[in-house]
Formats: structure tokens, sequence, C-alpha cells
């Protein structure tokens, strides 16, 4: 049923009079599609929380329109939206019992009683807090605190959207596996439109559907957790996602190929010439490119990194350094020289930090 | 054996303190225990009394035993009535300071000022303030037709002291309030508005919760003053008129150093100062039990 639509929304903080203003979130357009998940992740600082406060109205962006289905709700205040926002840290209720804090936004809206109880059961059901419904909520752990405040957020069957705000930031890591999955279950039982701010990529990768990818206020690309992975649209979301993120290396092109300083790599596609005095880069994963013990381009090996699983080695190369995954059966020490063979198609040509399609032939 | 290692070194520092506890407290109280249980005929001479005076004060149909319960009533009803007004009060004026800009601080600068005033320039504040000749509120009632006479009329001279107290001490709840309310994280408000909370809703399902610690400390210092008020009255009224607003350490000071009447003045400090030592532990005991109370 509902959709968001962000319309050219930006949002600049009231600075001084005549002053260019400053944005805290530059213009965004997008669709949040009903029943999906999303997360908005970015480094602190980015926009990502204002972003997630002009949608539940606690925030008026300066700019654009924001659209609930066809309905305007710009400047709507909180209440009247149809939202549910969980926060970073725990928001309970003192004075009330669990249940009472779970019904306690059904309550506010006039909703029927048995309809409250059942809607309450249901959600406890899902967050496992029917054993302590009965007991005041002030003298749980924060786990169990922050499991009240996503009830919270979940219980109202009719909002237009949900949204989290790092919500397992206090949660002990051994239990945030444990929530996310939750969430993510939660998100497939309610077929509702979730949106998840964090600055953890993990996170993000594995509750969402769609996971937008914010710097400095501006919106840098969104996609699935795959297309981020193999296609990111600007550089710091090939170093951003990924552990280790993506190398660049500066390199100049000719049709395919790229040269970092007398090395040549195969791009796998053909470029146009960049325009003059552009920032040229190319970019590869570490997860797609091998070192073994010789063939392939030579590099010099400067460290090794056994991560158990697998082995990541630092090398020199042209002038700057790179990490590549180790091949299994090469033992390469720092000083070593190397070979470094990249899967084709895996090469990335980026200009002035935006991806650049290559033409396939 | 224990293992815990004892060190009796410790006590050395303690000392220093102790003493001049000794002398500035124990000391000057254990004459007081002294005299209460003593009599005498002048001259210096005492001799033992046995519990007599203290029989003599408790015992309410006795002239001393009545002066005092009913001091004691007095003092009890006038600090309820000052903390209903000034808690609500307080409270109130707290969540009407402004969040931020310039007033915040001129807000609270205007609320603090009653607090820096000298008790006994407060006291000559109101005397004059209430006075029916020059006084600007005592003459502004009368010329409205409002009877008012502090120094004859009870009603009058009680209103005095309230009001008094109540301009001078709301100020420290709202100060104490506000410092409580600023802790409030912005979420709670951000999380009641998301979930459809009413403005009361939110006073009495956030506000008044997170307060409440602040809000105890808050009776426990008002109360504690209230009950052993002394310089305030006796400026503005002096007890009076009759023993209308004589209470308690007001009425403490006649016997003990108008009348001289040693005994039943020290039997009075010590049944006063127990009864406040209990108050104490009371408002203590309530106030650790909020802090462990957890669930249920």
């Amino acid at each position: 049923m509902a959709s968001i639509t962000l319309d050219h929304i930006a949002h600049a903080y009231p600075g001084a009079p005549g002053a260019a203003p400053h944005y805290a979130l530059k213009p965004i357009n997008h669709v949040w599609q009903q029943g999906r998940a999303y997360a908005l992740l970015g480094p602190s600082g980015c926009g990502k929380t204002t972003l997630l406060n002009i949608i539940s109205g606690l925030v008026i962006p300066s700019e654009g329109r924001l659209l609930f289905d066809a309905t305007d709700v710009t400047r709507l205040s909180t209440e009247k939206r149809n939202i549910a926002q969980v926060f970073q840290f725990p928001v309970i209720y003192d004075t009330m019992t669990v249940a009472e804090n779970l019904a306690f936004p059904l309550k506010n809206r006039g909703v029927e009683k048995n309809a409250i109880k059942r809607r309450v059961d249901e959600i406890a059901d899902l967050l496992d807090l029917r054993p302590v419904l009965g007991r005041r909520a002030r003298g749980l752990t924060a786990d169990a605190k922050q499991k009240i405040s996503l009830g919270r957020g979940l219980v109202r069957s009719d909002v237009s959207a949900v949204l989290f705000d790092e919500p397992l930031t206090v949660i002990d890591p051994a239990l945030k596996w444990e929530l996310r999955s939750k969430l993510k279950a939660v998100h497939q039982a309610l077929d509702l439109l979730m949106i998840y701010v964090t600055h953890d990529q993990v996170e993000a990768l594995t509750f969402a559907d769609e996971v937008v990818v914010m710097k400095d206020g501006a919106v840098l690309q969104i996609g699935t957790p795959a297309e981020l992975f193999e296609r990111p649209a600007h550089s710091f979301v090939g170093y951003f996602i990924g552990s280790p993120g993506m190398n660049f290396l500066p390199a100049t092109v000719a049709g395919r190929e790229a040269r970092v300083q007398g090395t040549v790599f195969d791009l796998g596609a053909s470029y146009a010439a960049p325009a003059n005095g552009a920032k040229v880069e190319i970019g590869f994963r570490p997860d797609y490119a091998m070192l073994h013990a010789n063939g392939g381009i030579a590099v010099q090996m400067l460290k090794v990194e056994d991560l158990g699983r697998r082995r990541l080695g630092r090398f020199a190369i042209g002038g700057g350094e790179a990490i590549a995954t180790l091949a299994a059966d090469a033992d390469l020490q720092p000083g070593d020289t190397a070979g470094l063979t990249i899967e084709p198609g895996h090469v990335h040509l980026f200009v002035d930090d935006l991806r650049v399609e290559g033409a396939r032939a | 054996m224990m293992d815990k290692p004892w060190n009796n070194r410790a006590w050395l520092f303690v000392v220093p303190v102790l003493i001049i506890v000794l002398f500035s407290s124990l000391v000057p109280m254990m004459t007081v225990v002294n005299y209460s249980v003593q009599d005498t005929m002048g001259q210096n001479n005492f001799f033992w009394n046995g519990v007599a005076w203290f029989q003599g004060l408790l015992d309410p149909t006795t002239d001393i035993g009545g002066r005092f319960a009913s001091a004691l009533v007095r003092n009890l009803i006038f600090s309820i009535v000052i903390l209903c007004l000034e808690l609500p009060l307080g409270i109130a004026v707290a969540l009407c300071i402004p969040k931020q800009g310039w007033k915040v601080g001129a807000t609270l600068v205007l609320i603090a000022l009653p607090l820096l005033i000298p008790w006994t320039v407060v006291g000559t504040i109101w005397q004059i303030f209430a006075r029916q000749d020059i006084g600007l509120l005592g003459a502004a009632l009368n010329a409205i037709g409002i009877h008012y006479n502090d120094t004859q009329d009870p009603t009058s001279a009680w209103a005095t002291i309230v009001i008094m107290d109540v301009w001078h001490w709301t100020g420290m709840i709202a100060l104490l309030s506000y410092a409580g309310l600023k802790a409030i994280p912005d979420a709670f408000y951000q999380a009641a508005r998301i979930d459809g909370a009413s403005r009361w809703s939110v006073f009495r399902n956030i506000e008044l919760p997170k307060l409440q610690k602040v809000l105890v400390i808050a009776v426990l210092l008002r109360f504690m003053e209230s009950f052993m008020i002394y310089t305030e009255p006796s400026v503005v009224t002096g007890g009076g008129p009759g023993e209308a607003t004589s209470f308690l350490s007001l009425d403490l000071v006649k016997i003990a150093l108008g009348q001289v009447d040693l005994g039943n003045a020290a039997a009075m400090s010590i049944v006063y100062y127990l009864i406040t030592l209990t108050i104490c532990y009371v408002f203590f005991t309530i106030m650790t039990q909020l802090d462990q109370r957890k669930g249920v």
C-alpha cells in the first residue's frame, strides 16, 4: 500500500543570513517501496540520521517534498504521519510494565482493547518478550529494553514505515547477531517498509534488500548488496564496502588498457579517453585479485596477513600499495616477488571518483 | 583468618575531624543532655531531676507539653503547606524555562536571585513589604478593601510567612527540576511524539519518573529547612500574633533564652533533634530504596 517518495529533498540547518547554504543533506530523489528493507549506510555525520528524521517528521526539510503514497506530508507533524521510529538508545516508559509499554502507541490512538491485547501478544512472541510482559520495564537489561523499543516501533500494523536509527549500538556484540536476524524475521513476517540507519556495513548488508550509501550529505549509490560490491558507482563505495575495501591506483587509460606507471592492466572493455586533467584511477577488489608464486604481473610483497580462512598480501605496485588474496598454494613472504592476476571484468575505471562503464566488445 | 588488608592507620586521618566534631557538636550536646536531666534553684546549683522534663514535655495536658505539641503541629502544617505549594510550582516553573538562547541564562539568574539573599534580609524585605502604612503589599491590599494585618491577624501572618517561603525557595526546586529535565535525552521526547503521547502523558510517563530522585532530594531539603525555620518568621512576625507563627525553633529560643527555662529547653532540644533525625532516616531509607528498586 504505502510507498515513500523523496522529491528533491534537501536540508540545510539555518546558518548566517546571506551565507550560501551548507547542506547537511544534499538534494535526493528516491522512492521507498512497501515491504522492502533499506539501509542508510555511511560514516558518522554523513546525513543519514537527518534523512531519517526528515522521513519521521522530527526535522522539516528546507527543500523538496516528501510524499507518502500520493499525499504530501512534508510539513505534517510527526504524530500525524504514520511512522514508527526506534532510536539508538532504548526509550522505555519507566512507570509502565513491558506490556503497557508495547500497548502505549496503540492506546494513544484509541485502538480497541482486545485488538491491543492481540497485537501486543503477537509482537511479544516475535521478540521473545512474552515471559517479561508483566514486569516493570525499568528493571530490565539494556538489550531487553531495546527489544521493547523495537516492539513499540513494530506494534502498529498501519504504519507507512518503521525507521531504525542505529538500534543495535548499545547491544552486546553476542546479542547483536540474534537481534538482527530477529529483525529480519520480523520484517518478513510483517511485510513493512523498514529503513535502517547504520555505519556498520555488515549490519547494512545483512539486513537490507537495498543499501543507500551516503557521504558528506550526498547519496553516492543505491543498490543491492551485490551491486555495491560488484559495481560500486563511486570510489568511496568501493572503499567503504568490503573488508578490506577496494584498491585504487592512479592510472592512464587507452582503449582496453590501463597503465599504472608502466604496468599494464587489462580492463576487459574499451573506454573513451578521459578528459584532460581528470583524476583517473583503476579499482579492483582484493577478493578478485590473486597473488601467486609466479606468473601474472610481477609485484613486490610487503606484508602477509593470515586471517585464518584466507591470507591477504599487501604489495607494492606502481609507486603505491594494494592488497590481494594469496593463492592457497603460494608460500610468499615479505620481500618476495609475486605474480598478480585479476579476474577479467573486475578491474573498474573511476574518473573523478565516479565509475565509468566501458564498452564491452 | 581474614585476608583482607586491615590498616588501622586510616584512623589517624579521621582523628582531626573527630576532635572538631567533638568540640563543636558533641560536647555542647552533652551539656544539653546534662541540663535535660537536672533542675536548678539558681546560684549554679544543679540537682538530678530524672526524666521529669521529658515527661512534662511529652504530655500535652501540661503547660509546656501543650505548648510543644501545638508548636510541633504548627510547624508540621507549615512544612506540608509550603511543600504542597513549592513542589508543583517549582516543577511548573522548571517546565516553562526556555530551552535555548540568552533567555535561559537570564531566567536562571532571575530564579536564583531569592536564593542568594541572606535570610535576615529576606525577613526584613517581607516585614517592610507587609506593613500597612508603607509596605507595598500591605498598603495595596488594604487599599483595595482586603483586611490584611500581619501583626494582629493570624491568617494574614500565616499567609505572609507562607508566601515569603514560597518566594524564597521555589527557585531552588525549579533549578533542581530544571537540571533533572535537562538530563532527559531528546530521544524520549521524540519517541513520545511518534507514539502519539499527549503532553500530560509525556509529563506523567517520562518527565515525572525521571525527576523522581531529584524531587526526593528537593523534598528532603525543603522539609528539613522548613522544619527548622527560624530567621525569617522571627524577623517578620516574631512568632506572633500571639503564638500563631511560633514554630518549634522560635519557641525553643523563647523558652531557652527568653525564659531561661533550661531544663524544659534542653528536653525540647533533644526531642526536636530526635524528630529531625528520624525524619532524615526515613528519607534516607526511601532514597536508597528508590535507587535499588528494580523491576517488579
